[in-house]
């Protein structure tokens, strides 16, 4: 009778199986294996993809389960992102210091290294102090655990104020939006300590692998994605399959009656929207390394919203269907957005891709929510052919889930 | 008879509007009841006073013997404590099968993480089979709530109801839009849950009120009108004169 988790969840199985192909494929071709089907810096598209796709899982777990439609999962996301890359940098620097100073004929004490080091990063600022946040970059056992506590934290802090006011639908999207915002400007100030609009650089050069080249390098960190990728799917599934994904649904469809049936309401949205936050943040710490640089405008409002587009083009509510949009938009729009589209000739105007892009994403965003809720996961069901009941006849009671006409007649 | 619920001189006002004008009612600990009254009577404040989602302006609401006050308790807690409520227009999971909709409802640790590592447990598996039978739904266990008629779907939250295992029960026409055969069935199930616990059922239906063969408590402008016998209470002249003779 108790099934095991594979035979209860079959998609988990097929999932890992194609994550798994296609890191292999992408390994094959990369560079480093020398076979050089795909360019290391296709690769790195590839892998920052496959994080993009685990942020989209959480982003389907606090949306398209819990129904909070969070517009600060990508702001998360770059905060794991810098938390990652304060170490990077620190250590780069402090490589290329030591060995500058090196040079030197008296022998450099600790403080000089650390100056120069502060003189280093924050010159481009006007400044030359560490900022407190900096007081654990050298240590990169606390930097990653800081990946996931601060954004852990700050989601906390924040859902907890606003899940006990109530707020609940477009105002609670409308002020987590507010919140990424406000950390967005904030981090452009350049006193803000984080090196303001020109963000953290040199992040694919990893301290200590300066010998590793960047083909090898890349296909690593697809590795690491992919496993990331993996391990959060799991963990997806596992939190959704059971009577906790039954609570978040229900809290999803209707909040208040799961509130009288005894479940703190608020509890669980605070856990889904801490624990998605803190997998944004780990997709994020991924992800900027690939990257090379982060900078404050990565976290604009903006890139939350186009998560929410791309889980929804995807299909929310479904795990997959999170993961495949967020991989087809993101890779059809670099095709479209990096000059690679051929442009269309109307004869009175030309379609530059480049320009257009964003209209046609827009505008495929509005006929998916229009004619498809279901996303592209939805062309799953068509195959499965596990479809919602199909009703017809006029109602006979007064709810929508009252007999119909033909249903009462058999 | 032990009172389970006593609500005293409770009064709610919206915009001025006094909705519930110094209510007092009390119900013991396994005893049928139903509220009837007119539109605006009160009814539906009424119960959401008890349950928590209206606070009074005034008054005082204590359960079981302890005395507990549930002024001031979440909905959850309330609900946690033993009050379980049904809905006018059923209010079932339509996404989730009918078996996920009773488990989500049987009673069991409701913290996130005690539910996060929970998986049903044999016992909790056959308890919401018999539950199942109990609302005539044991054949429907594995398809979708949305699939199911209004009448099962009221069914179902009466079950979920009774998964909750609550000591009381407050029912919102639990048979509108139900055939008789369906309002039939109702009957038994409520009348059976009244063995062992409190309920109270508002309903518009004189008959389906006379089936249930209870005390009758009459709203009238959000205060008590008249108490007793369905019998008592419709000769009564006041009960007459605002409600049963217009």
């Amino acid at each position: 009778m108790q099934k095991t988790f594979v035979s209860r969840n079959p998609s988990v199985l097929i999932f890992l199986a194609a994550l798994g192909l296609f890191t292999l494929f992408v390994t094959i071709g990369s560079e480093a294996v020398g076979t050089g089907l795909i360019s290391t810096s296709f690769v790195k598209t590839l892998g920052k993809t496959l994080c993009l796709c685990l942020a989209a899982l959480a982003m389907d777990l606090v949306w398209g389960y819990c129904g909070i439609l969070s517009l600060g999962h990508f702001a998360f996301f770059g905060l794991g992102g810098y938390m990652v890359g304060m170490w990077l940098m620190y250590e780069r620097t402090r490589d290329i210091v030591t060995g500058a100073l090196a040079e030197a004929p008296i022998p450099p004490t600790d403080q000089e290294i650390v100056d120069a080091i502060g003189t280093q990063i924050f010159g481009v600022v006007g400044s030359n102090e560490f900022p407190l946040i900096w007081s654990l970059a050298d240590s990169l056992v606390l930097q990653l655990m800081l990946v996931v506590l601060v954004p852990g934290l700050l989601a906390l802090v924040f859902g907890w104020l606003a899940f006990r006011s109530r707020v609940t639908g477009v105002y609670l999207s409308i002020l987590t939006q507010a919140m990424t915002l406000a950390l967005a400007l904030y981090l452009f100030q350049n006193d803000s300590g984080l090196r303001g609009n020109n963000g953290l650089s040199g992040l694919q050069n990893i301290p200590g692998l300066e010998t590793v080249p960047q083909s090898v390098l890349s296909v690593w960190f697809l590795w690491a994605s992919a496993l990331a990728l993996a391990l959060g799917y799991l963990l997806a599934v596992f939190i959704t399959e059971g009577k906790f994904g039954s609570v978040i649904r229900g809290i999803r469809d209707d909040e208040a009656r799961v509130r009288f049936l005894g479940y703190p309401v608020e509890a669980y949205k605070l856990v889904i929207f801490a624990a998605t936050a803190c997998i944004a943040g780990i997709a994020g710490a991924l992800y900027y390394p690939q990257a090379g640089i982060i900078n404050p405008a990565e976290i604009a409002p903006i890139a939350s919203i186009y998560l929410a587009v791309w889980v929804a083009i995807g299909g929310r509510g479904r795990l997959y269907g999170a993961v495949i949009g967020a991989a087809f938009v993101s890779l059809v729009s670099s095709w479209f957005t990096g000059g690679q589209a051929p442009d269309l000739p109307l004869g009175f105007y030309t379609v530059k891709w480049v320009d257009w892009w964003l209209v046609l994403l827009g505008l495929s965003f509005v006929l998916v929510t229009l004619f498809a809720p279901k996303g592209l996961g939805g062309l799953v069901d068509l195959w499965t052919n596990r479809r919602s009941p199909d009703r017809h006849g006029a109602d006979l009671g007064p709810g929508p889930g009252a007999l119909r006409e033909q249903e009462a007649a058999e | 008879m032990n009172t389970l619920l006593e609500v005293s001189g409770v009064s709610v006002s919206f915009d001025g509007f006094k909705a519930i004008n110094n209510l007092s009612f009390a119900i013991g600990s396994a005893e049928m009841r139903a509220i009837i009254g007119p539109n605006g009577a009160g009814k539906t404040t009424f119960m959401d006073i008890v349950t928590g989602k209206t606070k009074p302006d005034a008054g005082r609401v204590t359960w079981a013997e302890k005395g507990q006050s549930l002024l001031g308790l979440s909905e959850a807690r309330i609900a946690r404590e033993g009050i379980g409520r049904k809905f006018q227009k059923p209010t079932v999971f339509e996404d989730q099968s009918v078996q996920d909709n009773l488990l989500m409802a049987l009673k069991n640790n409701r913290s996130p993480f005690a539910v996060l590592f929970y998986r049903p447990a044999r016992a909790h598996l056959a308890r919401v089979e018999e539950l199942a039978e109990t609302i005539g739904l044991q054949d429907q266990l594995a398809r979708k709530s949305g699939e199911l008629s209004h009448g099962q779907k009221q069914w179902l939250e009466i079950g979920m109801l009774l998964a909750q295992e609550p000591q009381l029960l407050l029912v919102d026409e639990p048979a509108a839009g139900m055939t008789p055969a369906e309002r039939e069935h109702t009957t038994a199930i409520l009348v059976e849950a009244a063995k062992t616990r409190a309920v109270v059922v508002v309903e518009h239906d004189m008959e389906f009120v006379r089936r249930l063969d209870c005390r009758v408590t009459v709203l009238h402008e959000g205060s008590v009108l008249a108490e007793g016998s369905l019998d008592h209470v419709t000769k009564n002249p006041d009960v007459i004169d605002v409600y049963l003779g217009r």
